[in-house]
């Protein structure tokens, strides 16, 4: 008797690439329309990013590395803006700066943002010293002296006219390294101002970089580690302030549901298809 | 209307256009593609300028002059050379002076690159895969790193002994594979989810 169901299963197997698409945008702008709850689970690399600045004294200087541009923004923003959040209710000095040229209007967009719930002052509170090139050699200058690669900040107002910024000269005074990346800049700050100058670091990056960051956290090389969107969640639920990362939990979680029964289906139609032939 | 409203439109109309991609190739996708391509690139020059050639070479060769700092000031010549020399790769008969500012480069990069590796990777990572056996954790490291190395070992044949634990080692690089690739397929999820909730919230305000 001829099987009836091996044709449905051949279709299934190689389904309209933009039907694909269609129920991939259901199922993402559905959930973030609705907005459904979903408990965070808070991983220990998560909690132990967030201990490391927890336990941070007052006015202790915070150095936030943008490694990243728009093209990663929504993995690594609200993760931006939730260290920024913890940092500021802890009462700790800010200094911004990047590695990427691209980056640096979304660290500004942050700060802007951030700032103004917990009314720091520019100067004061925080600095934005922009961006200068050449990566791998300013990580190793910073360890003698900020001021040979940053004499000013981004807007050309020299560092010693900001009083917390006197005190500032190089890691030593730098009490953690926050570089939130989607490339290899991660690795460098590792490499050059961990290694060489026991940099304390907590990296933020994007899903793709995560595996990859795993082995620093092994080695203890860096103290704590937020990936992805997932990441930044649990970032947003420790600071008790849910934002645009734990809005997208739940369109992520059906995203992964389709993408897996996708998977199942196609496999399945495959094999079955390969038995028939 | 505010310069936000337009932005907002601007980026939620290129945002489209390059979504349209998705049906197929079309002119409206290749023109948010350029216009992409075209403000990265004269994005960087502004900041390259901006944050470094004028703080740093113009503006400092001015002080440096005026407070007659004489070495200070003329030593940025060097720099500026090498800097025009690059640029020089652009014209074919000139090209070959662009050499000496790109040996520079290289010996700095694989100077410092040298020691980052070495100090900053390859001796720390060494130094915690040599974890004491006492747990099932240090064991599967041990097994994984052993079995991952005898299959990227090409001076012998992988056939018997060898070939079972390059087999073995093969398992442990699918695992990483697909720990890579699942991580992978959130990030580019969570690219998508960034783009709707951009559209249904700032452009369309659906999202509250």
């Amino acid at each position: 008797m001829k099987p009836t169901f091996l044709p449905v299963w051949r279709t299934l197997a190689s389904i309209d690439r933009r039907i694909i698409y269609l129920l991939l945008t259901i199922v993402v702008v559905l959930p973030l329309i609705i907005h459904p709850k979903i408990k965070v689970r808070v991983s220990e690399p998560v909690r132990a990013a967030f201990e490391s600045i927890e336990k941070l004294p007052q006015n202790s200087v915070v150095m936030i590395s943008i490694d990243f541009d728009p093209s990663s923004a929504p993995e690594v923003q609200p993760m931006l803006i939730a260290i920024l959040r913890h940092c500021f209710k802890k009462n700790l000095k800010v200094i911004l700066t990047g590695q990427l040229a691209l980056g640096l209007p979304l660290g500004e967009i942050a700060l802007n943002q951030v700032s103004g719930e917990y009314n720091k002052v520019y100067g004061r509170d925080y600095v934005n010293i922009g961006y200068r090139p050449g990566s791998t050699a300013l990580m190793v200058g910073i360890g003698r002296e900020i001021r040979d690669f940053f004499k000013t900040d981004y807007r050309g107002v020299p560092l010693d006219s900001f009083e917390f910024m006197r005190r500032v000269h190089n890691y030593h005074d730098i009490a953690l390294l926050v570089t939130l990346a989607h490339g290899a800049v991660a690795d460098a700050w590792i490499q050059y101002a961990g290694a060489r100058f026991n940099q304390k670091i907590i990296v933020g990056c994007t899903g793709v970089n995560a595996p990859n960051m795993y082995q620093y956290l092994s080695a203890q090389q860096i103290t704590g580690l937020i990936g992805g969107l997932q990441g930044a969640s649990e970032y947003e639920t420790l600071v008790e302030k849910p934002g645009a990362a734990t809005l997208g939990m739940p369109a992520q979680s059906t995203a992964h549901a389709l993408l897996i029964i996708l998977l199942i289906i196609g496999n399945i139609g495959f094999i079955l298809s390969k038995k028939k032939i | 209307m505010s310069s936000d409203l337009i932005g907002t439109w601007l980026a939620a109309t290129l945002t489209l256009a390059i979504f349209s991609f998705l049906y197929r190739d079309n002119p409206l996708y290749r023109a948010a593609e350029h216009v992409y391509v075209g403000i990265s690139a004269g994005f960087a020059v502004i900041y390259a300028w901006a944050f470094d050639v004028y703080p740093m070479l113009v503006e400092s060769f001015k002080v440096h002059l005026g407070a007659k700092n004489y070495f200070e000031a003329y030593i940025l010549i060097i720099p500026a050379l090498l800097g025009v020399a690059m640029l020089l790769r652009s014209i074919p008969k000139l090209t070959w002076i662009s050499r000496w500012p790109i040996s520079f480069t290289i010996g700095i990069g694989a100077g410092l690159g040298l020691i980052a590796a070495i100090q900053g990777y390859l001796l720390p990572q060494i130094f915690d895969t040599l974890r004491p056996l006492i747990n099932i954790n240090n064991a599967i490291i041990y097994i994984g790193v052993i079995t991952t190395l005898t299959y990227f070992y090409f001076s012998r044949e992988h056939k018997g002994l060898t070939g079972t634990v390059a087999r073995i080692g093969i398992i442990f690089i699918m695992v990483a594979f697909g720990a890579s690739f699942g991580y992978t397929v959130m990030a580019r999820v969570s690219l998508l989810i960034g783009r709707f909730y951009f559209l249904f919230h700032d452009w369309l305000p659906l999202i509250r």
